[in-house]
């Protein structure tokens, strides 16, 4: 509505009316979907700009001075953040960078080697394989998650780092778009040449065809990074050592004690800003030489 | 060095060899444990006597009872009602909003386009948890700019942690999650729609709302059946969300959700194998939505194939 409104109002603001008809209405058309878009990102950022302002109060701040407002208890947040419990919480971002930093690089080989497979061989099954590794997507991750621990419990793995990393190492999804793109950037006659020239079939994808594929692998691998990132279920269920615990489970055992002393407040909220700082700085980062458009399995025709 | 023979042989068995890890992986963490869960669904633990000692609990098959005890289980039914509402709400306004978005994005001569389409994709890079977390504080009536500014005007403040607006505070949060990706799942595939498609509509007069819904929107509609039906599945495992909300709020039950109902029963209560009938369920019901998904992604492929 607000977009609407503004649109009415911006030829008075603007030139006066009657002159220039042309480029004010070509102007006025750009700018309704500037604004709704501009909301958008106002409504997205919202949650984001006020997590950075409370991180700087201090706990009496928090309650007392208007949302907005900043603070002056920034450096004693995260002073007391690092202090909590001997440092605690840079364990559990170490432990997220671990579970997300190897599983996404074990991910990103199991799916480089498969989608090419699936995508320059023809063999038999290959269809059938492809829908039944597919289907792992439609699968809630509790159904798995739950048996998923009683197995590993079997074999005195639950609690232990592996039993975080192992689950998350086959994507469906990355195995898909790794198809996707090793269709699409590996030419079959590049492939053949290869042969003619007598290397041996892994060489071939070693040498030849994943070099080709880099630029959907790094979609694979951010794709894969973030998910383990926020992945909460299976750390949830599988541990119990909070010294393995990723920063997800960490921060919302946090809280679940800071429900009852509000002094905890700053520090899950400070845990939280700080918690979400590597995604962004790792897309802000790859925006240079990665587009978003990848994501959705775009490939440039 | 090598001969004909040997490297066709070598290119024959290569797909298979490399398909190995994948193979191997799946059926340790996909294929065993969706076996095990389904085994343990059909079975039960027999006490004898007092169930003291050691062979007084022992494992028995149990037919359909879990299955029909879960059925009937009133917490689980209330959870997936509940689901359903929030999902109601969030899949609507969520695909309505990534549309809306990406025809905005893909719009002639719009103004920052590239910064915005970051900041409305910046939630994909936030864990859920943490989503959950900065939102629950939003809402909170000490701390949110909401509630601050409705005091100072005097209005009354509703509380959004609880009753129906506790759908709209949970809604918020997956919606505000989710719109960006969905945003350039969509945007994707308008741009590959070509150019000349809409240069005979533009010569005849047409308004770009017309071409967006009368052209884009058509055209763009196998991709919107895609996150639709991503969409639904997300929204039947929603769990993160209202977990995180709990410690803030006493409207939200352990059994909230059905995932968090199979959760408590499992580890809460210790009962795998209602769990595991549950989460059957849970999956059946999944499977069956997905049909629909898997026959509309067909039909895409198909599309694609024939252009």
């Amino acid at each position: 509505m607000s977009s609407l409104a503004l649109r009415e109002a911006e030829p008075a603001a603007g030139t006066a009316p009657g002159t220039a008809r042309g480029p004010a209405r070509r102007r006025r058309i750009a700018l309704v979907p500037t604004l709704t878009l501009l909301l958008g990102a106002l409504y997205c950022l919202l949650p984001v700009a006020w997590v950075i302002v409370a991180s700087t109060k201090s706990g009496r701040e928090l309650f007392s001075t208007f949302t907005f407002w900043p603070g002056t208890g920034f450096t004693g947040n995260l002073s007391e953040l690092s202090a909590y419990r001997d440092g605690v919480y840079w364990q559990w971002m170490g432990n997220s960078a671990l579970y997300a930093g190897l599983g996404a690089l074990l991910s990103t080989c199991v799916s480089a080697v498969s989608g090419y497979a699936l995508a320059t061989y023809r063999f038999r099954g290959r269809e059938t394989l492809f829908n039944v590794l597919l289907a792992g997507v439609l699968m809630p991750p509790v159904i798995l998650a739950v048996p998923q621990y009683l197995l590993l419990a079997k074999v005195d793995l639950t609690d232990s780092h592996l039993s975080v990393l192992l689950p998350q190492i086959l994507s469906p999804y990355g195995v898909y778009l790794a198809r996707i793109y090793a269709a699409a950037a590996v030419p079959a006659d590049v492939v053949e040449a290869g042969r003619m020239d007598g290397a041996g079939e892994w060489r071939i994808f070693t040498r030849v065809a994943l070099p080709m594929m880099v630029p959907g692998l790094v979609t694979v691998f951010l794709f894969q990074f973030v998910a383990v990132w926020n992945n909460f279920l299976l750390p949830y269920i599988m541990l119990s050592d909070d010294e393995k615990f990723p920063i997800t489970l960490g921060l919302y055992t946090l809280l679940e004690q800071g429900a009852n002393t509000p002094a905890l407040y700053t520090l899950v909220i400070t845990g939280a800003l700080l918690a979400v700082l590597p995604l962004v700085a790792l897309f802000l980062v790859v925006q240079r030489f990665w587009s978003l458009d990848l994501l959705s399995g775009a490939v440039k025709s | 060095m090598r001969s004909a023979s040997r490297r066709s042989y070598g290119v024959k068995g290569a797909p298979y060899l490399f398909l190995v890890p994948a193979t191997v992986l799946f059926l340790l963490f996909f294929a065993l444990p969706i076996g095990y869960a389904v085994w343990l669904s059909f079975r039960k633990v027999q006490v004898s006597g007092l169930g003291l000692g050691s062979g007084a609990r022992k494992e028995v098959w149990a037919g359909l009872e879990n299955y029909t005890g879960a059925l009937s289980d009133s917490e689980l039914l209330d959870g997936a009602l509940r689901v359903l509402g929030y999902g109601c709400i969030v899949v609507p306004v969520m695909l309505g909003l990534a549309l809306l978005f990406a025809l905005m994005l893909d719009s002639e001569k719009v103004r920052l386009a590239s910064f915005t389409r970051l900041a409305i994709f910046l939630p994909y890079a936030v864990p859920g948890v943490v989503a959950a977390l900065l939102w629950g504080f939003l809402y909170l009536p000490d701390v949110s700019p909401f509630h601050f500014a409705l005091d100072r005007l005097g209005l009354p403040q509703p509380d959004l942690l609880d009753g129906g607006p506790l759908y709209l505070a949970l809604s918020n949060i997956a919606v505000w999650g989710g719109t960006g990706f969905n945003m350039i799942v969509i945007y994707t595939a308008l741009q590959a729609v070509p150019a000349e498609v809409y240069e005979a509509a533009k010569l005849d007069g047409a308004t770009p709302l017309q071409i967006a819904l009368r052209i884009k929107i058509p055209m763009v509609a196998p991709s919107l059946v895609l996150t639709f039906f991503f969409s639904i599945i997300a929204t039947l495992q929603v769990f993160n969300e209202p977990t995180t909300l709990k410690p803030l709020t006493n409207s939200v039950s352990t059994t909230w959700s059905p995932l968090m109902k199979v959760y408590q029963d499992a580890f809460g209560n210790g009962d795998i194998h209602a769990a595991a009938a549950q989460a059957t369920l849970i999956a059946l019901a999944t499977l069956v939505l997905s049909f629909g998904f898997l026959r509309a992604a067909n039909r895409r492929n198909k599309q694609e194939a024939s252009r």
